[in-house]
């Protein structure tokens, strides 16, 4: 074990956790592990202060009503924001990813989001956006895997860069985007969760805390995983596309 | 063969045939005529259960059915998240001690499903399951004298993302209703409910308090330390029945003891059925003796005799009924399958194994079946739990596992599946 672990937040999983949104803290603290890293996990409490200097923050989904509820407390935690704009690995999902952009949709219509990201969020045309995805990383070329389940789209301004290219899915509902990258956030509507069922980004974001490469660790059960998660959304899209 | 809704076959029930209530169309009469033979079909040529083509049919050539089959009964209707099924059949068998009456106990909860039901009860008396969302449908069409309400969570979270707006829904609907029998201590029920002509309180506990931690009324966050509560005046109402250890304490009168289905959760369900059926005019006490003897329900808890095994089957759908059915089974110490399917009923996306705790399982015998069993055995790793293996079905789950007692805790449809299957070997 290394003396110093990785401090991860879990910012208001009560509020921002719909979709098992824990379980990246769970496929962290699992892969820090396997490489003798040792972790230390925090749940902040809505309402509770977000520690300024913790390694990773992990921000994740809601439905309309939680999200106005953690927006409104996001915005009296500067610290947060000096955290990630000093440059801590930060992962959004789904309303987090709306929450640290420009501006989203909430429940009284556009609002200003954080700012981290130079993106732009509203609601996705059509039908609201549910089933598994496979995306083309852009970080590395692997596939990322994972399920949406969102009405919300996000346009990319030119500070931001998408986190993976759509192959099947919705993803952000514009020029095959899905999610963003900038600075040391990653952004995507996909769960899964995104970090379990996607080990190379959980491992970018721990190398990126503890300022080296990793050693390859290969999971046998998640690589299982994602083979069957990649067949059944292959299959998905060959009805699909048979259909049409 | 089978054809009707049954009516209610719990022990201390019998449903005798009161005049019947015929159906005052003849346009009516010919649909039910249509549906029978299309249930018929389905029976015996295509082997499935039927009632709901048989609501099919009946709805599509009879718009207005469901208002015409409910004219002159009395319905009661019970809904909720979690809970459903085993309180709508602690309802039935408890206001049953007042006369016959007749129900879904097939879980059809659905229009098609609940429309069969009433096409084929003979009883003035009605108690229905509905489905969360069918809710404002089913008041509207059904026009029931209660409404039994259990608690809102996440569920199903492909279909219905949003809690909130069930909530809402139900508020919209609910103010037609004479009468509802609500949850207390679940927010958005009590927020819910509040537009009801009249409400009978029930601090019937709640499990999971994560989707209602935000006030309904006014958006900020309630205080949860003392029951709930929120700065706009919004609270948790004062309660008419309440639980505490094994005992449900009416409004006035003796506590009424109820010990048969493990868990917090089944007393809540009792308290609550016990209310609606006083509300009907049974009797506090014979009400409460009677749903005693509800013990599975749709072979929920069963315990079957599979070769060395003695399997006792539990259902569980969502987050919240997960984490509820771990902490029951991880005391009882059996060697555990578990069956895992993400399939419609099931929720597609089964990323809310990460919002149950698994570490209890810990040192337990474990095996895993079913479509997704791969998304479960990387959840048990990550939480550290040893998995025997991972098999194609149940009796191949069971077959690793050596004999004696297993629990088998499983999603919507890989209980149905458990069903079928352990049916057959047994
Ligand atoms: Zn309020």
């Amino acid at each position: 074990m290394q003396p110093d672990p990785v401090d991860i937040v879990v910012v208001y999983p009560k509020l921002l956790g719909l979709y098992g949104d824990r379980g990246n803290a769970a496929a962290l603290r699992h892969r820090a592990a396997a490489r003798g890293i040792g972790t230390t996990v925090l749940e902040v409490a809505p309402g509770d202060p977000i520690p300024e200097q913790a390694d990773i923050y992990l921000v994740g989904g809601a439905e309309d009503g939680s999200m106005a509820a953690a927006a409104k407390l996001l915005e009296r935690q500067p610290g947060f924001v000096r955290a990630v704009e000093a440059g801590a690995p930060c992962l959004a999902v789904c309303a987090g990813f709306q929450l640290l952009s420009r501006e989203y949709v909430g429940v009284d219509g556009p609002r200003p989001g954080l700012g981290l990201l130079d993106v732009t969020c509203s609601r996705l045309t059509g039908l609201r956006a549910v089933g598994e995805v496979v995306t083309r990383s852009e970080i590395d070329g692997s596939h990322l895997l994972g399920f949406e389940n969102h009405q919300g789209d996000a346009v990319l301004g030119p500070a931001a860069r998408p986190l993976g290219i759509v192959e099947v899915g919705r993803g952000n509902g514009h020029e095959g985007h899905e999610g963003a990258q900038q600075g040391s956030v990653l952004a995507t509507y996909l769960h899964g969760p995104v970090l379990v069922r996607n080990p190379a980004l959980a491992d970018l974001l721990l190398a990126r805390a503890v300022g080296r490469e990793l050693e390859p660790y290969l999971d046998s059960r998640v690589e299982q995983l994602r083979r069957e998660r990649l067949s059944a959304a292959v299959s998905l899209r060959a009805r699909l596309l048979k259909r049409a | 063969m089978r054809l009707g809704c049954p009516s209610v076959r719990l022990n201390t029930v019998v449903a005798t045939t009161q005049v019947p209530i015929r159906p005052n169309s003849t346009r009516l009469a010919l649909a039910m005529l249509l549906a029978r033979t299309a249930v018929w079909i389905s029976q015996r040529v295509l082997r499935r259960s039927g009632g709901v083509i048989g609501g099919r049919v009946i709805v599509r050539l009879v718009p207005g059915a469901g208002e015409m089959l409910a004219a002159g009964r009395r319905v009661a209707l019970v809904s909720g998240t979690n809970g459903k099924s085993t309180s709508t059949a602690m309802l039935a068998a408890a206001w049953a001690t007042e006369g016959p009456l007749s129900t879904n106990s097939d879980g059809a909860n659905t229009p098609a499903g609940l429309v069969w039901t009433l096409a084929n009860a003979r009883t003035t008396a009605v108690v229905l399951e509905v489905d969360e969302a069918w809710i404002p449908w089913a008041i509207r069409t059904f026009g029931p004298e209660v409404v039994v309400l259990l608690n809102l969570a996440r569920d199903q979270l492909h279909r219905n993302p949003e809690v909130g707006r069930l909530a809402r829904a139900w508020r919209d609907a609910l103010g037609a209703v004479p009468t509802v029998v609500a949850n207390a201590d679940d927010p958005w029920v009590a927020w819910a409910a509040q537009t009801a002509q009249r409400q009978i309180w029930v601090g019937a506990g709640q499990i999971w308090d994560e989707d209602s931690l935000i006030c309904p009324e006014c958006g900020e966050l309630l205080d949860r330390t003392d029951g709930w509560s929120c700065t706009c005046g919004h609270r948790r109402p004062a309660c008419d029945w309440t639980i505490s250890d094994g005992v449900i304490v009416p409004p006035s009168g003796s506590s009424l003891s109820y010990l048969t289905l493990p868990g917090p959760g089944n007393l809540g369900n009792a308290a609550q059925a016990v209310a609606a059926a006083t509300l009907m005019g049974a009797d506090p006490e014979a009400a409460a003796a009677a749903l005693a003897g509800v013990t599975a329900v749709a072979g929920r808890y069963a315990t079957v005799r599979v070769g060395d095994h003695d399997v006792m089957l539990v259902l569980a759908k969502n987050p919240a009924s997960w984490r509820a059915s771990l902490e029951l089974l991880a005391t009882r110490r059996n060697a555990l399958v578990l069956a895992f399917n993400a399939d419609g009923a099931d929720g597609r996306d089964p990323s809310w194994l990460y919002d149950v705790d698994f570490s209890e399982l810990r040192g337990l015998q474990v095996t895993l079946c079913g479509n997704r069993a791969t998304d479960l055995a990387v959840r048990l790793e990550m939480d550290g739990v040893e998995v025997t293996g991972q098999y194609g079905d149940v009796r191949g789950a069971l077959h690793a596992l050596p004999p004696g007692p297993v629990d088998l805790l499983a999603t919507y449809t890989a209980f149905q599946d458990a069903r079928r299957e352990l049916g057959r070997a047994a």
